[in-house]
């Protein structure tokens, strides 16, 4: 396909003009009829194309706040044991950053037990046997590092590609490039499972971007979005009574001022009937199987609030909503880190690989890119708040070398990226930058990640900053 | 695929041919261009391959005449398998690739004046005369000249005048941000003497609640929020000291000059009054991160980037954020001025004080003494003085010696980002330590007694007890408003340039300087840098900040600027429409003392202001973004003014003016997606129903309905908000309780006021109230049949009835009408 160009498919008039034939037009088509409206006005969500061929059209992003302990997890590291309670060689911590401990502090050994899983023989640790036991679809990175080591930086880089404010987040630069494919639910949709995250709404902010491109909170429990719910005393009926006069004194606006904001504004009214609708059945599991739910772990603890943004994630690519953002805080394990990430993996491991198998038995893995991983990782030396309780030590923030993993949407699975030393301080072997994670994630979206650039401030920025190359070896068919 | 790529290359080529026969204009359409998209490789900074493109042609990359055997078209059109040319960013529009091929087709003439075009912007404004006109007589100021002689010259009549409804509408919210009352609205319409719209303008501008108004957009320039910022967020108790600030000097008309004077360096005035060093808060606006951990260096150089940002965005409307790692790329603004600029503010440290309102002082006085001795004793009923005083010389231990003692490491780490200036009182004797400083001290300690103490079960007890006690004895006592704001360090550090914008290099040593292309500071009679550089920002010979300031209040009565990037007046910035009218306002601004509000009593009293804001069919493909101002702007309201509208035209409003932030109702499941989940405290009474602008800005979690329109993050300055149109937005309105309260009460007001008692006077009375206007008899149907809908549903759902407006629920269906006209697009829009 000739790679198009976006500023050419920003309106809907030039998206007529350039797309003839092209996917979404149809869709576009019903979506006038069934609001008996043939006018022109711009739609900056309707469906768009990349500037190539894309192998994933949606994204669902696992975010664990807060920074998972990798060497806990992903890269087993036995030589630790033989530097247990010593501190690192003065070489590798020269420079070093750290935000709580000394350069000083010993290492902490890793006590769990690592085994290699399916074909592919990848090493998990026993705290995440179900995420395991989806080794040979999982595409998992040793060597990522990160700029940052705060979590509010780090997560401003992981999710914007810069360490300063008011850029746009990933999913608001999806959104903005791709637009939406659902008819009835926002394209950015965002859920939460345990504490809050240091970045709040940063974390799924549009920056410059307009603000149709921010993500929608979707809350599990109570009202799934803000306002949702009709007020008491409202029924549907007389909501949608409501929304027709609205929209009758509208249109006669509409025909007096000539002006397209007033057509934008029936369609938003409509879209927002629609959700009134769509989000509600969204959250109704009673049609999924029993054995849909035992897989995710619906009606269990204490996995019950991460299987149900899980199986929300994957209801909601169903229907068409481009980018999930499921935040679950937090893996922040300054102390404690035995009990804490023991804890973290039992809430999210079981449905984590549930919302795999679930996308891969449906069909949805291969057009659904799925990423798992925090904003950096943890130290191999240990953290001691407390001299008299030093057992239950935790780990610091390791930005310098840590782990995330992919699966699904053109993403080759069964393989491990990069290699750290034996101590998991430093990477020693393909590393992967945040902005090449980003840009490795665009491109399975169908974005040149140079080219995906939004003019702002007299000059054009992009999620990749100024850096960023696509990691090829993860690529399907690379 | 291929019949797809097929297709698509013809509509291509189809437009290419079109275009090529239209006529390229050098400046308008092929010098941009060449500009935004060629420059920064081929050009004065850089010329890859050899090739430069800023100086004219002949060039090899260009056969005069002959678009098809130039190769700066064949790049760019990427034919023939070559790389395509810009390599970064979108790829040229079939248009500019017309425009480019057009102007190459009729000759590739560079126009010898262009040559080397310096950056209109720094040249210095001087003041134009009026154009002169076909036929003056529609122009009713200056303004009018400049905009009708660009109209004439494009063959196009201006809009006619609005009605006179609309007219006291859009002045109302353009001025006070309210909408009119209903009586205010018939004493226009019955007021048919000459000048009736100038007495209204008149009366606008007067009112208290201008400064309300034009604070907004100030204090979103200004970053302002009531909290740090970054993960803890913690609340600022007293950021709003600042806004009551800005919306007094609005109110005043300060002048601009000093306005920027003293919100630069009001505290370094001779005798500097506590206001003057309340506007110093501008810079206070600046996050803080107290994620313990954060290296202090880097968090103060942090802040300081972001000050001079924001005084170039602010004063400037310069991008100059991007000479913090290298010169600027495309605007003459070096690294070294970068850090130059940054040099002005690194001597200044944050500070609080007592920043008392009027008839704090007397009461305070008064009650101190005792406060002073009662505090005393709960304090050493503790035996606090001594349990601090150990506490202290671990801490101070544990600074000189880390890595000793990890439990004591912990406890500095976290003080040093929670307690400001922590390490700096601690250095200090008690006794120089001054009453603020030791009590913030004090009251750290009792919070966070350190690792011997938290053991001790029996004592934490005691300490948190004793906490809550010196809280509601503070409670108990009348207090001073604090504030934030900047004081000049005495034995300022150096000052470096840092390479690649990184605080952990530091290169050469610099000095205070302003940008070098612009023209010199003045020598100063050793008067303190930071002083000087806010005296040269609005000396007459800065050709920037009297541009950037008017062209933003342009920007707010038009809905675009004249330099439409209001944000950027460097190269990558659009050029302004009408460079003329610009440098007449900027000229004009400075010549009438730089007052704001008679800059908005002529804009508003023009009649380009005045002009109908209904498209015109006929110039919408010319001019879709009406930069020709043929006509005024439909705008829909900031998300402030949209609260302000419904809670004013419902009579819910209360007026108060200025004073500490609020918190309305917000929906559950806000703040809980937060770091702290920091408590949402409902405020009560007529406290909720305060304007947008006194609603609590956290910045982590902000008020969702305004964040659902558009208000900006505060996170660094904003100088344009944006307009969407969302179906969050709708669900907002729909269903929100404050918009649903809101409906209730207007519906009681109508039915209440409305002087006639029949469907169709109701209907007018709410139209009066929320549109300023009488209602069409089309309008007055939809209604009545909506009404009438309403009423056969609620006859049989008593509950619902009830429910809807338990006052009277037998005219629920009102509450339905009210809700209606809420929602209407009309409604949320200045027309």
């Amino acid at each position: 396909m000739t790679p198009l160009d976006f500023a050419r498919i920003q309106t809907r008039r030039s998206f007529f003009r350039t797309s003839a034939g092209g996917i979404g037009t149809m869709a576009l088509a019903d979506l006038l009829a069934a609001e008996g409206r043939t006018g022109q006005n711009t739609d900056p969500l309707m469906p768009k194309i990349p500037h190539f061929a894309p192998k994933a059209k949606n994204v669902i992003f696992m975010f664990m706040e807060g920074g998972p302990s990798q060497i806990d997890l992903f890269d087993p590291k036995p030589e630790l044991q033989k530097w247990h309670g010593k501190p690192l060689p003065p070489s590798m911590t020269k420079d070093l950053r750290l935000a709580f401990i000394k350069p000083t502090a010993a290492v902490l050994a890793c006590p769990r037990e690592f085994k290699r899983y399916g074909q592919s023989g990848i090493e998990f640790s026993d705290y995440i046997p179900h995420i395991a036991s989806c080794a040979d679809d999982i595409c998992l990175v040793r060597s990522m590092y990160s700029d940052a080591f705060n979590h509010h930086p780090g997560q401003l880089l992981l999710m914007t590609g810069s360490t300063q404010f008011g850029r746009p987040t990933m999913g608001a630069w999806v959104t903005y490039g791709l637009g939406s494919e659902s008819r009835n639910l926002p394209g950015f949709v965002v859920l939460s499972s345990g504490a809050g995250t240091s970045g709040g709404a940063t974390n799924f902010s549009s920056g410059f971007l307009s603000s149709t491109y921010q993500g929608t909170v979707f809350r599990s429990a109570g009202e799934p979005i803000l306002y949702l719910a009709n007020p008491d005393g409202v029924s549907s009926e007389t909501q949608r009574a409501r929304i027709d006069a609205i929209r009758g004194l509208n249109e006669q606006r509409y025909a007096t001022t000539g002006d397209e904001e007033i057509a934008a504004r029936i369609h938003s009214y409509e879209l927002a009937f629609r959700m009134q609708t769509a989000a509600p059945e969204l959250l109704d599991f009673s049609k999924e199987s029993p054995a849909t739910l035992e897989m995710y772990g619906v009606n269990k603890e204490p996995t019950r609030p991460y299987a149900t943004n899980c199986l929300l994630a994957r209801r909601m690519v169903e229907r068409g909503v481009r980018f999930v953002l499921m935040m679950h805080a937090s893996w922040d394990d300054h102390t404690e880190i035995n009990r804490k990430l023991k804890r973290n993996c039992d809430i999210t491991d079981q449905p984590a690989a549930a919302l795999i198998k679930d996308l891969k038995q449906r069909g949805l893995l291969d057009e659904t890119l799925v990423v798992w991983g925090g904003e950096f990782g943890r130290t191999p030396m240990v953290e001691i708040r407390k001299p008299e309780d030093a057992d239950n030590g935790g780990r610091d923030h390791h930005p310098v070398a840590y782990s995330m993993w992919m699966a699904g949407g053109g993403i080759k699975g069964g393989q491990v990226i990069g290699k750290t030393d034996d101590l998991g301080f430093n990477i020693v072997e393909g590393k992967v930058h945040v902005h090449d994670l980003q840009a490795t994630i665009l491109n399975r979206l169908g974005f040149e990640h140079t080219r995906f650039t939004y003019r702002h401030m007299g000059r054009d920025y992009r999620l990749t900053d100024l850096e960023g190359n696509v990691v090829r070896k993860m690529l399907v068919g690379a | 695929m291929k019949l797809k790529a097929l297709i698509f290359t013809c509509l291509l080529g189809g437009f290419s041919i079109a275009l090529a026969q239209t006529k390229a204009d050098f400046a308008r359409d092929v010098e941009p261009l060449l500009r935004t998209r060629c420059y920064l490789c081929h050009g004065a900074q850089a010329q890859m391959n050899g090739l430069r493109l800023d100086q004219g042609f002949p060039s090899k990359a260009v056969v005069a005449g002959k678009s098809g055997e130039s190769k700066l078209i064949h790049r760019v059109e990427a034919r023939d398998g070559v790389q395509v040319m810009p390599p970064v960013g979108a790829r040229l529009t079939p248009e500019e690739i017309g425009k480019l091929r057009a102007w190459i087709d009729q000759g590739a003439v560079w126009p010898v004046h262009d040559a080397r075009p310096g950056l209109w912007s720094f040249q210095p404004i001087r003041r134009p005369a009026a154009p002169a006109l076909k036929d003056a007589s529609w122009a009713r100021n200056d303004i009018d000249k400049f905009v009708l002689a660009k109209l004439e010259s494009e063959s196009i009549r201006p809009s006619p005048e609005a009605d006179r409804p609309t007219l006291i509408r859009r002045a109302s919210l353009d001025l006070i941000g309210l909408p009119p009352t209903p009586a205010e609205t018939a004493e226009f319409l019955n007021d048919k003497g000459p000048g009736a719209y100038e007495r209204v303008i008149a009366r606008l501008l007067a009112s208290p609640h201008y400064g309300e108004r034009w604070a907004r957009p100030w204090l979103d320039v200004a970053r302002y929020a009531d909290s740090d910022g970054y993960e803890k967020d913690l609340v600022r108790p007293y950021a709003w000291r600042y806004r009551h600030w800005v919306i007094d000097a609005l109110n005043r008309d300060m002048p601009y000059d000093r306005f920027t004077i003293e919100q630069i360096a009001g505290d370094l005035l001779p005798k500097a009054t506590v206001d003057q060093r309340v506007a110093t808060g501008f810079h206070r606006n600046t996050l803080t991160n107290r994620e313990a951990g954060s290296s202090q260096d880097e968090i103060r150089f942090e802040q300081l980037v972001d000050r001079t940002n924001t005084v170039s965005a602010a004063w400037l409307g310069l991008t100059t954020g991007c000479a913090q790692c290298h010169n600027h790329k495309y605007d003459p603004i070096t690294h070294k001025d970068y850090y130059q600029l940054m040099s002005y503010f690194r001597s200044a440290e944050e500070e609080n004080i007592d920043a008392p309102l009027a008839g704090e002082m007397g009461a305070y006085l008064r009650a101190r003494p005792e406060y002073d001795r009662k505090r005393a004793e709960l304090l050493g009923e503790n035996n606090v003085p001594a349990l601090q005083a150990e506490w202290e010389r671990n801490i101070r231990q544990a600074i000189a010696d880390p890595g000793k003692r990890l439990d004591w490491d912990f406890w500095v780490t976290s003080m040093t980002a929670m307690l400001d200036g922590a390490r700096k009182i601690l250095a200090m004797e008690p006794d120089a330590r001054t009453r603020q400083q030791a009590a913030r001290l004090t009251d750290y300690f009792v919070s966070n007694p350190g690792p011997v103490n938290a053991k001790d079960p029996e004592l934490t007890k005691k300490l948190r007890e004793l906490r809550t006690k010196l809280q509601e004895l503070s409670a108990k006592f009348p207090s001073l408003t604090q504030a934030q704001v900047l004081a000049e360090n005495p034995a300022p550090p150096k000052n470096f340039l840092y390479l690649k914008g990184d605080y952990r290099s530091p290169g050469p040593e610099v000095r205070p300087a302003t940008l070098e292309s612009l023209p010199a500071l003045p020598p100063s009679a050793g008067e303190p840098p930071r002083l000087a550089l806010a005296r040269w920002l609005v000396s007459r010979e800065n050709p920037l900040t009297s541009r950037v300031a008017v062209n933003r209040m342009w920007n707010e009565f038009f809905g675009r600027g004249i330099v439409k990037t209001v944000e950027d007046f460097g190269t990558q910035g659009d050029r302004p429409t009408h460079p003329e009218l610009l440098d007449y306002l900027a000229s004009e601004f400075m010549d009438r003392g730089w007052s704001m509000k008679e800059m908005h009593r002529m804009i508003t009293t023009s009649a380009a202001y005045r002009q109908q804001s209904h498209t015109r069919p006929e110039l919408q493909g010319r001019d879709p973004d009406n930069a020709l101002i043929a006509r005024q702007a439909r705008l829909r309201l900031p998300a402030e003014l949209l609260r302000d509208g419904a809670l004013a035209s419902s009579g819910l409003l209360n007026v108060a003016i200025g004073g500490r932030s609020v918190r309305p109702p917000q929906p559950k499941g806000v703040v809980e997606l937060t770091y702290g989940s920091a408590k949402y405290v409902e405020s009560e009474g007529a406290e909720r129903y305060r304007r947008g602008l006194y609603v609590h800005f956290q910045r982590t979690s902000p008020h969702p309905q305004l964040m659902n329109f558009d208000a900006p993050d505060s996170h660094v300055a904003c100088t344009r908000r944006r307009r969407s149109n969302t179906s969050l937005q709708a669900l907002n309105l729909l269903n929100d309780p404050v918009f649903l309260e809101a409906a209730q009460s207007l519906a009681e007001r109508t039915l209440r006021e409305s002087p006639g008692k029949g469907f169709a006077d109701r209907v007018r009375y709410a139209y009066e109230l929320c549109l300023a206007r009488e209602p069409g008899a089309k309008e007055v149907e939809t209604l009545l049949s909506y009404f009438h809908t309403q009423e056969r549903i609620l006859a049989s759902d008593a509950k619902g009835r009830a429910a809807l407006y338990p006052l009277d629920p037998g005219s629920a269906a009102w509450v339905g009408v009210a809700s209606v006209l809420l929602n209407l697009d009309e409604f949320i829009t200045r027309e």
